[in-house]
């Protein structure tokens, strides 16, 4: 929960946190070391120096701590769990639903558990698929494009077998597509990360919503297009929100050009949790306004409004999250003991 | 007198390596920081290693870079022989062995490929021609030349068009890129399908490519900080503003 200055209550919910294990002890290859250490340069690049973790405890953290980071020390309300497997890197997978709902289980009332699939899983991928849904009533998955399994280097939505997961998931209730553009995927001499898969899909099962990770990054242009086009892309703010920090300049441009092409409506926030953490990413974000060059050209603004729908109010939409409830809830559980006016004014 | 001459050799190298770019960033591989040796020995053999921000960097990126430098050096007529080391990277070992050989990406990737890099090279020089015309033109209507009168001027007239300093460098850079659209006018400005620009949505237009810019910009500042925090560099990492309006610079290794 993030109270303003005049002590208004904004219900935060955190798009994208991961709960991994990506310590040496769990890695299968060094692909498994450079993949973490890789999310480590984001993490000590990107983060003010106050914030920055040891190696050590990026690799692994505990539950304790992500709790406390995203809840009590951090503004989240709520936070979307999504899960990356990576078993061709490590040992019992980076971030496994299973491993996720643990998490979910010790504060049902924080956590939105979500699942993923594998459309070259196969038969015994669809079975997965169902079983979660059945077993946690996921209304979300996330999918990784650039997945190393075996021989192959990752997918695109188009795949004939994507359609069939996507056809699967959306029978077992599954509303939200997270997706993320990663580096590797066959054929190796096109752009691996090409948006337009997304468009393809997204116009094919109307009824499902695409949140595409990262904005698209690093093909914001063409996501932008796309989702303009299409009614059912979102963008999620995850990597493009720590710039705020160390590029504010930029980060201004980005949220222009997204407000403009997309509008207040279509952008999730999301800290990328345990890559960054929620404190200061919405501390900054709150005191964030665009730049007046850029807000003249646009017309785009920062409001207080807009920033309430960034930051909690459209996914709860897409979750069907019900938000003066969800407080009811938090709150009889304690989970607001913590709050104070003063401590949540803005400085 | 020998030494002088190796020395001068090697700022030869790192000048032509200057003139090639990271195809998404559309920034020298120099001024980037990739380009970690460019040694020649005493057989006139240009030995060249680097780099890049993350072992996840895409292949296909990757290996048009190496071949960019291999064909800008080659272009030096006492070279006897180059090679390309690339280092840290998934791919490393397939791109350094295809390139010690001198093979195309397709045949260096075999059934992971299904042809070579120049639809994707073209995709990203016409990023690069729309990121350096909108820079360009935005510099050139807020100096006060108007729509009607950008849209009809020939190249010839933009070569000899009064800039300011910085309007020069803008101009030097579109014009590097300007051959790559086909188009049978001798306009300076024509869209990425070779036609003419239309005064009333100039302005719209430039917007429009704007888009490309902050994506390029934003990609370089994350590039630059990802290689800076790999490699625990004591590099600054925003110096792209300033540089920019700077004339092209040698490497520190010519002096």
């Amino acid at each position: 929960m993030y109270r303003t200055a005049n002590g208004e209550e904004i219900f935060v919910i955190d798009g994208h946190t991961h709960f991994w294990d990506g310590s040496p002890a769990n890695q299968k290859n060094i692909h498994g070391k450079q993949f973490i250490e890789c999310f480590y340069a984001y993490h000590s690049n990107l983060s003010p120096p106050s914030e920055k973790w040891t190696l050590d405890k990026f690799s692994k953290y505990d539950a304790k701590t992500m709790h406390d980071d995203l809840f009590v020390h951090g503004y989240d309300d709520m936070a979307i769990l999504q899960p990356t497997y990576l078993g061709d890197f490590y040992k019992n997978g980076f971030n496994t639903t299973e491993r996720n709902a643990a998490m979910k289980k010790s504060h049902p009332d924080r956590f939105i558990l979500n699942s993923a699939f594998d459309p070259r899983d196969g038969a015994k991928g669809l079975e997965a698929l169902h079983a979660n849904c059945e077993k946690y009533h996921v209304k979300g998955v996330k999918l990784y494009t650039a997945e190393w399994k075996g021989d192959s280097k990752g997918y695109k939505l188009t795949d004939k077998d994507s359609y069939k997961f996507l056809e699967a998931a959306q029978k077992y209730g599954v509303k939200n597509i997270h997706v993320h553009k990663g580096p590797t995927i066959i054929p190796l001499n096109r752009d691996a990360f090409d948006v337009a898969d997304i468009d393809d899909v997204a116009t094919s099962f109307q009824d499902l919503n695409f949140i595409v990770e990262h904005c698209g990054l690093p093909r914001l242009d063409d996501f932008c297009w796309i989702a303009t086009q299409e009614t059912n892309v979102y963008g999620g703010l995850a990597v493009a929100l720590p710039f705020i920090h160390t590029r504010p300049g930029y980060f201004g441009h980005v949220m222009a050009e997204l407000l403009f092409w997309l509008g207040p409506d279509k952008l999730l926030y999301g800290s990328d949790y345990g890559i960054w953490t929620p404190k200061w990413l919405i501390d900054k974000f709150m005191a964030f306004e665009i730049p007046e060059e850029e807000a003249k050209e646009t017309g785009s603004a920062l409001t207080l409004e807009t920033k309430k729908k960034i930051l909690g109010l459209n996914a709860a939409r897409l979750y069907g999250i019900d938000v003066e409830a969800q407080k009811k809830k938090i709150k009889a559980a304690g989970g607001y003991a913590h709050l104070a006016e003063s401590v949540h004014a803005p400085e | 007198m020998r030494a002088s001459k190796a020395i001068d050799r090697k700022a030869e190298v790192w000048r032509r390596l200057q003139t090639v770019t990271d195809p998404e960033l559309d920034e020298p591989v120099t001024d980037l920081e990739f380009v970690t040796r460019a040694d020649v020995d005493a057989d006139n053999c240009v030995h060249i290693e680097f780099r890049l921000p993350t072992y996840w960097c895409a292949a296909n990126f990757s290996f048009l870079m190496a071949d960019d430098m291999r064909n800008a050096v080659k272009e030096l007529p006492w070279v006897a022989d180059i090679s390309v080391v690339l280092g840290d990277h998934m791919y490393a070992d397939q791109i350094n062995a295809g390139l010690a050989r001198g093979l195309t990406f397709q045949e260096t990737f075999g059934a992971e490929a299904d042809g070579d890099l120049d639809e994707l090279r073209r995709t990203f020089l016409l990023k690069a021609f729309q990121r350096r015309q909108a820079a360009l033109l935005a510099h050139l209507i807020e100096a006060g030349h108007h729509a009607a009168r950008l849209i009809e001027m020939t190249l010839d007239e933009l070569v000899v068009l009064k800039v300011d300093e910085a309007g020069a460098r803008l101009r030097t850079r579109y014009l590097e890129r300007r051959p790559i659209i086909a188009d049978a006018t001798s306009r300076a400005f024509v869209d990425a399908e070779g036609n003419p620009l239309q005064a009333e949505t100039l302005s719209t237009y430039v917007r429009t490519l704007r888009r490309v810019d902050i994506n390029a910009e934003f990609n370089s500042a994350l590039c630059r900080g990802l290689l800076h925090a790999r490699f625990d560099m004591e590099t600054p990492l925003s110096t792209k503003d300033t540089r920019r309006f700077e004339p092209p610079r040698v490497s520190p290794q010519d002096v």
